[in-house]
């Protein structure tokens, strides 16, 4: 296998392209950037769910779902190198319905991640202001739109900030953690005390499965990183390796974050609460890390809205460049090269969701997005590897211990499903009638304005089959 | 304090919103949308790499 590698070329006469400028470590800072506020906020419903036990074992079982997802997604987007991500992989492996329905799964679990992002940010300074008639409002407003004229400005700045802000909210966790002298119980931390073999599961084992809905939280938009695979210098190489260290970093947070806010307040108000960590930071009574936490609430929103909004735009810009949206939507900015189209379009969606959703709501339907999504991931790794077998073409990447990742991760997704329709039962059928509706339109409408043949653009040989 | 923020919010909001719409228009009048739409997927991998087993 040889690779001749030539400086990259983004404009060739009088085309124009997204711009190849991003590492590893924007990669990195794209995925633990849009999961990261999962930690300041949404994991702990879970212990409201099955208790402060049952959020622990959904954190170690979700982390094995999503590092199944970042193995599996690590090896095909070292291969199918497009932005789209999910979406890309799906045209060429399963087929253009699939990749059309992936597509809506990004866009609707980006964009109502950043909704979702964006009123936790309001929230948090209306909470931390504490005056009577202030809206979060103008807070929300700031947010959708700094970032989106960020993202319209430039994907190396984009990410540039993000890696920062991301790095501060994830530091800040670790001075919390060695803050509060976890190697010793009962000086700061009081875990014995506050999970007791009597309150540790308090609805028992359909608790830990009902919890699965918000473990999510945990490590959900990792898969984010494949949608910046056409602005990486090298993706065989900078996404599997900014995937899998986002992957590792997440995990470790979790741990931290759980451990710590589990030994200082009950299982009752830990299920309740929406700023676990900051409320951490209260309790160890100290006020440098109260406000230390605070302003990393607030990063890690505004890093996870950051990342929605450029994959977001990717996915969107990706359907409109194959025609299943109109073409309309795949200009790409000739100064900036950013998909500027798409961001604008996404916008006021944004905006609207943020300022009538709330945020229960907004969060479920990126988690149900989301879950759809990784269903659909471990069926095309199987498709993947039996198309084209290893060996047959280039990978970045090779993932370990096929198809075991595959089988748990679509096991697991099961099961998330399953609690999901526990506590969402009606928004789980809605979002499924509605993607079986979309499909109509797709299929028996949208698909005659596609060229068929130009979709499918890698350079691969025939599947085994075929 | 906070109100004087939330006022600060609204405002550059509204500028930068402003500026994407102005940029928007001024990119779409001044350039062909073939150009504009001319990004093609694989086109760079396409270019840089050579695939080979």
């Amino acid at each position: 296998m040889t690779i001749a590698a030539e400086p990259a070329v983004q404009v060739q006469g009088d085309r124009v392209s997204l711009l190849r400028v991003l590492g590893p470590a924007h990669v990195w800072a794209l995925g633990v950037g849009i999961v990261l506020v999962g930690e300041f906020t949404g994991w702990n419903f879970a212990a409201d769910k099955g208790g402060a036990l049952a959020a622990l074992i959904v954190c170690w079982i979700v982390g094995l779902l999503y590092t199944s997802v970042a193995m599996i997604d690590s090896e095909v987007t070292s291969t199918v190198a497009a932005a789209g991500g999910q979406y890309a992989q799906a045209k060429h492996i399963v087929g253009p319905l699939m990749a059309f329905n992936v597509a809506l799964f990004l866009v609707f679990a980006y964009t109502m991640l950043e909704v979702s992002d964006a009123i936790l940010l309001g929230d948090t300074i209306v909470a931390k202001a504490g005056v009577e008639g202030l809206n979060h409002n103008s807070f929300i407003a700031a947010t959708i739109v700094v970032l989106a004229w960020l993202n319209y400005r430039g994907v190396l700045m984009t990410l540039n900030v993000n890696f920062v802000i991301t790095a501060i909210a994830y530091v800040s966790i670790v001075i919390l953690f060695l803050s509060v002298s976890p190697w010793t119980q009962g000086a700061v931390l009081k875990l014995n005390e506050l999970v007791t073999p009597g309150n540790a599961l308090p609805y028992g084992w359909i608790g830990v499965i009902a919890a699965f809905q918000f473990g999510i939280w945990y490590y959900l938009g990792i898969e984010g990183t494949t949608q910046a695979a056409e602005e990486v210098r090298s993706p065989a190489r900078s996404l599997p390796y900014g995937t899998m260290a986002g992957m590792i970093t997440l995990l470790i947070a979790a741990a931290m974050t759980w451990y710590v806010c589990a030994s200082l307040m009950p299982w009752e108000y830990l299920g309740i609460t929406y700023y676990p960590l900051w409320d951490a930071g209260k309790l160890t009574g100290s006020a440098l890390l109260e406000n230390l936490l605070f302003i990393a609430t607030l990063l890690a929103a505004l890093a996870s809205a950051n990342g929605c909004i450029n994959d977001a735009a990717r996915a969107w810009f990706s359907l409109g460049r194959d025609r299943y949206l109109p073409t309309w939507f795949s200009a790409v900015h000739p100064k900036y090269r950013t998909p500027y189209r798409s961001i604008l379009f996404l916008l006021p969606i944004a905006l609207a969701f943020a300022f009538i959703a709330d945020l229960n709501q907004a969060i479920t339907f990126s988690i149900l997005s989301g879950v759809l999504q990784y269903t659909f991931m471990s069926i095309n790794i199987i498709m993947f590897r039996k198309k084209w077998p290893l060996g047959s073409i280039r990978r970045g990447y090779t993932h370990p211990f096929h198809p075991l990742p595959a089988i748990v991760l679509f096991c697991l997704c099961v099961v998330t499903f399953f609690a999901i329709f526990l506590g969402f039962g009606s928004q789980l059928i809605a979002m499924v009638a509605f993607y079986f509706l979309i499909s109509l339109w797709f299929h028996f409408y949208r698909y005659k304005f596609v060229r068929r043949g130009a979709q499918f653009t890698m350079p691969w040989p025939k599947p085994q089959g075929y | 304090m906070w109100v004087a923020l939330s006022y600060a919010c609204w405002g550059i909001s509204i500028v930068l919103a402003l500026w994407m719409l102005y940029d928007w228009f001024k990119i779409d009048t001044t350039y062909s949308e073939e150009m504009l739409t001319s990004s093609r997927e694989g086109e760079l991998e396409a270019v840089s790499e050579k695939h080979r087993i």
